[in-house]
C-alpha cells in the first residue's frame, strides 16, 4: 500500500475515534442534564427526603454534601499547605524525601473503598466517633490530602527563584519570605487547586458511606447551636450525602420515584461540579490579574 | 554593657524562632501524611491478616477457592472463603475496560494534539476535563437506568454482569487516560516532529514511527494508571454488576468484584468475625493490588527516563 493512502486511511480513522468519543460524551452529559432538569425545582432541593413514598426532595443531602466540604476544607486545607511549603522549600534530596513522595503517590491511588474503611476502623469505631460527620471530614481529608499536596507543591514550585532572592536579599528569613512573598504570589494557583479538589471532594461516596453514614436524621433549621442533636451544625450527627443517597437509593431504595430523584440527583452533582470548574478557572484569572496588575 | 550586648548576641532572635517554627509545623503537617499511609497499611494488613493466622484459613486456599460463603463451613470444617471469583471478577472487568478503552483513549489524544490541535482539542479539552470530575456513583447510575437494560434486550438475562461493568468503567477510565495520554504526547519535543516530517515521512508515519514511539513510556503510565483507577473503583461497579459471588463463566451473568463485596458486607457483618475479617482480607488484596499498581507505573517511569 502506498504510504500517502495509508496516511489518509489513519487520518481517517483517527477522526471517527474523536469523534465517536465526542458523541459518547456529548450523550452522556446530554442525558444526565435532560433526565434531570424535570425533576429540578425548589421543593426538590429543599425538602427532606422521603423512605416509602413519592416526592421526596434532596434538601438534607445537599446541605450536608456542602457541610461535609467545608469541614474537609478546613482540616486538610492547613496541613496540605503546610506540607507542600515543607517539600517545596525546605525538603532536601535524600532517603526520607523521596520517601514521603512515595507515602504521598500511595495514598493518592488507594482504593477510597480502603480510605473509608480505615476510616471506618479508626474514626468510628476506636476514636468512638460513630457515623458522623467529624468521621466522614477525617476520611475524605485522607482522600483530598495527597492530590492538595501536590497542587499546592507545584503552585509553589511555579514561582520564580528571584522571589526568593528578593525576599531573603531584604533580610527576610526563609519562613517569612514564604509566608509574606512565595505564598501570595502562588495564591491563585493554589485556590484553583483547592476548588478543583473541592469537586472531587463533593461527588465522593465509597470513602463516606461507612464513615459519615447512609442516614439522614431530620434537622431543625432554625437551630443553630452546634451541641445540639437536630442541629445541621452538629458534627456527630450522622450525615447522608448526595453521592451516597444516590448510591443509597438505587441499591436499596423503596421509594417509587427513585429514578426521578437519582436522574435530579445526579444533574445536581454535575451541575455543581461544572460550577467548582468554572469557578476555579474564574478565580484563577481574576486573582491574577489583581494580583499583578496585570 | 558587654554582657548586655553578648546576651542580645547569642540569644535567638525573634525572626529565627518563627523561622523554626515554621519549619517544624510545615515537617510535621508533612509527616502526619506519611504516617497515615503505613498506619492504612498496617491497620489493613492486621486485620486482614486476622483471618489466616486467628481463623486458620489457609491463605492458597483463600486466593484459589471458588465458593464464597462465609457463613458455612465446608467439608473439611474450614469456612468457605475463597475469594477466586471476586479477585477474577475484578481483574476481568479491569483488563477489558482497559483494553476497550486504550484505543480510544489514544486515538483522542493524537487527534487532540496532532491532527486538529486548534479546533479539536478546544472542543474536547474542557469537555474531558468535566468527565474526569462526574463522580463515579453518577456513572453507575447511567449504567443502571442505560446500560444495563441495552444489555438486557440485546443478550436476554438480568443484563448485570462482566459486560455492563465493563462499560462502566470505560467510560469512566476514558477521560482520565486520555487526558494523561494528551500530557505524554505534548511532551514530545517539536523537532522529533520536524526531522521526520524534513525527511519525507507522512503526517501518519511521523506520529506512528517517531511521535507514538517517544511517548511510549508516558502512554503506557496513562493506561496503567486507568487500570488502578477501574481496579479501585467500587460504587459504580457494584451497581451494575449484578454482585453475585460466582466464578464469572460469561460476560452476562452477575458477578462480583473485591470493591463489589466489601461495600455491601462490611455494613452486615460484625467486627472481628470470621465473616469480617474475610472482608478485610478482601481489603488487604484490593491495597496490595494497588501498591503492584504504583510499583509499575514507577518501573515505567525508570525505564522511560533510561532509554532518553
Amino acid at each position: 500500500m502506498n504510504s500517502k493512502v495509508s496516511n489518509q486511511i489513519a487520518i481517517a480513522t483517527l477522526y471517527v475515534i474523536a469523534s465517536t468519543i465526542v458523541v459518547i460524551l456529548a450523550a452522556l452529559l446530554g442525558y444526565i442534564i435532560i433526565s434531570g432538569l424535570p425533576a429540578l425545582s425548589w421543593h426538590f432541593l429543599t425538602s427532606p427526603a422521603k423512605a416509602f413514598t413519592a416526592g421526596g426532595g434532596i434538601g438534607i443531602q445537599l446541605f450536608n454534601s456542602f457541610y461535609l466540604l467545608i469541614l474537609t476544607m478546613i482540616i486538610s486545607f492547613p496541613i496540605a499547605l503546610g506540607a507542600g511549603i515543607y517539600l517545596n522549600e525546605y525538603a532536601k534530596q535524600n532517603w526520607l524525601t523521596s520517601l514521603v513522595r512515595t507515602a504521598i503517590e500511595i495514598l493518592s491511588s488507594l482504593p477510597s473503598v480502603v480510605v473509608g474503611l480505615f476510616g471506618f476502623l479508626v474514626f468510628v469505631v476506636q476514636f468512638g466517633f460513630g457515623f458522623s460527620i467529624l468521621s466522614g471530614a477525617f476520611a475524605l481529608t485522607f482522600f483530598n490530602l495527597p492530590l492538595l499536596t501536590r497542587s499546592i507543591e507545584e503552585a509553589l514550585a511555579a514561582v520564580p527563584d528571584e522571589q526568593r532572592e528578593g525576599g531573603l536579599a531584604l533580610g527576610l528569613s526563609k519562613w517569612e519570605t514564604v509566608l509574606h512573598i512565595i505564598v501570595p504570589a502562588a495564591l491563585p494557583t493554589i485556590l484553583t487547586g483547592v476548588i478543583l479538589s473541592a469537586g472531587r471532594i463533593f461527588g465522593e461516596a465509597a470513602a463516606l458511606i461507612f464513615t459519615a453514614g447512609q442516614s439522614a436524621p431530620a434537622l431543625n433549621f432554625t437551630d443553630w447551636n452546634p451541641f445540639n442533636i437536630s442541629s445541621p451544625l452538629n458534627p456527630m450527627r450522622p450525615a447522608e450525602t448526595l453521592a451516597v443517597h444516590i448510591w443509597k437509593i438505587n441499591s436499596e431504595g423503596i421509594m417509587p420515584d427513585a429514578k426521578a430523584i437519582s436522574s435530579g440527583a445526579s444533574a445536581v452533582l454535575v451541575i455543581s461540579v461544572l460550577g467548582f470548574n468554572l469557578l476555579a478557572r474564574f478565580v484563577g484569572h481574576r486573582l491574577f490579574k489583581r494580583l499583578t496588575a496585570g | 554593657m558587654n554582657n548586655k550586648l553578648q546576651k542580645q548576641l547569642l540569644k535567638r532572635s525573634k525572626a529565627a524562632k518563627l523561622e523554626r517554627l515554621g519549619k517544624t509545623v510545615s515537617f510535621l503537617a508533612l509527616m502526619l501524611i506519611t504516617v497515615t499511609v503505613f498506619a492504612i497499611i498496617i491497620f489493613v494488613a492486621s486485620k486482614g491478616l486476622a483471618t489466616f493466622f486467628s481463623n486458620r484459613v489457609n491463605i492458597i486456599d483463600f486466593l484459589t477457592g471458588k465458593d464464597w460463603n462465609p457463613n458455612v463451613t465446608n467439608s473439611k470444617g474450614q469456612p468457605e472463603v475463597g475469594a477466586l471469583p471476586m479477585i477474577s471478577g475484578s481483574f476481568v472487568v479491569t483488563i477489558l475496560s482497559a483494553l476497550l478503552a486504550t484505543p480510544f483513549a489514544i486515538g483522542t489524544a493524537i487527534f487532540m494534539n496532532e491532527i486538529s490541535p486548534h479546533r479539536g482539542a478546544k472542543l474536547l479539552q474542557p469537555v474531558i476535563e468535566l468527565l474526569v470530575g462526574i463522580p463515579s456513583v453518577v456513572y453507575g447510575f447511567i449504567g443502571l437506568t442505560v446500560v444495563v437494560p441495552a444489555i438486557r434486550s440485546i443478550f436476554g438475562g438480568s443484563g448485570f454482569g462482566i459486560l455492563a461493568g465493563t462499560f462502566v468503567l470505560f467510560v469512566m477510565i476514558l477521560p482520565t487516560v486520555t487526558s494523561m495520554s494528551v500530557d505524554a504526547l505534548r511532551s514530545v519535543p517539536r523537532y522529533y516532529r520536524e526531522a521526520a516530517l524534513a525527511l519525507g515521512a507522512t503526517q501518519w508515519q511521523t506520529i506512528y514511527k517517531v511521535v507514538l514511539r517517544a511517548a511510549t513510556p508516558g502512554m503506557l503510565t496513562a493506561v496503567v494508571f486507568g487500570m488502578a483507577r477501574a481496579f479501585g473503583e467500587a460504587l459504580a461497579v457494584q451497581m451494575v454488576i449484578g454482585n453475585a459471588a460466582l466464578l464469572p463463566t460469561n460476560l452476562v451473568s452477575p458477578a462480583s468484584t473485591l470493591t463489589s463485596v466489601l461495600t455491601t458486607g462490611i455494613g452486615n457483618t460484625v467486627m472481628g468475625s470470621l465473616q469480617n475479617n474475610a472482608l478485610w482480607s478482601l481489603a488487604l488484596v484490593l491495597l496490595m493490588m494497588s501498591l503492584i499498581f504504583n510499583l509499575v507505573i514507577r518501573m515505567i517511569g525508570r525505564k522511560g527516563a533510561m532509554s532518553k
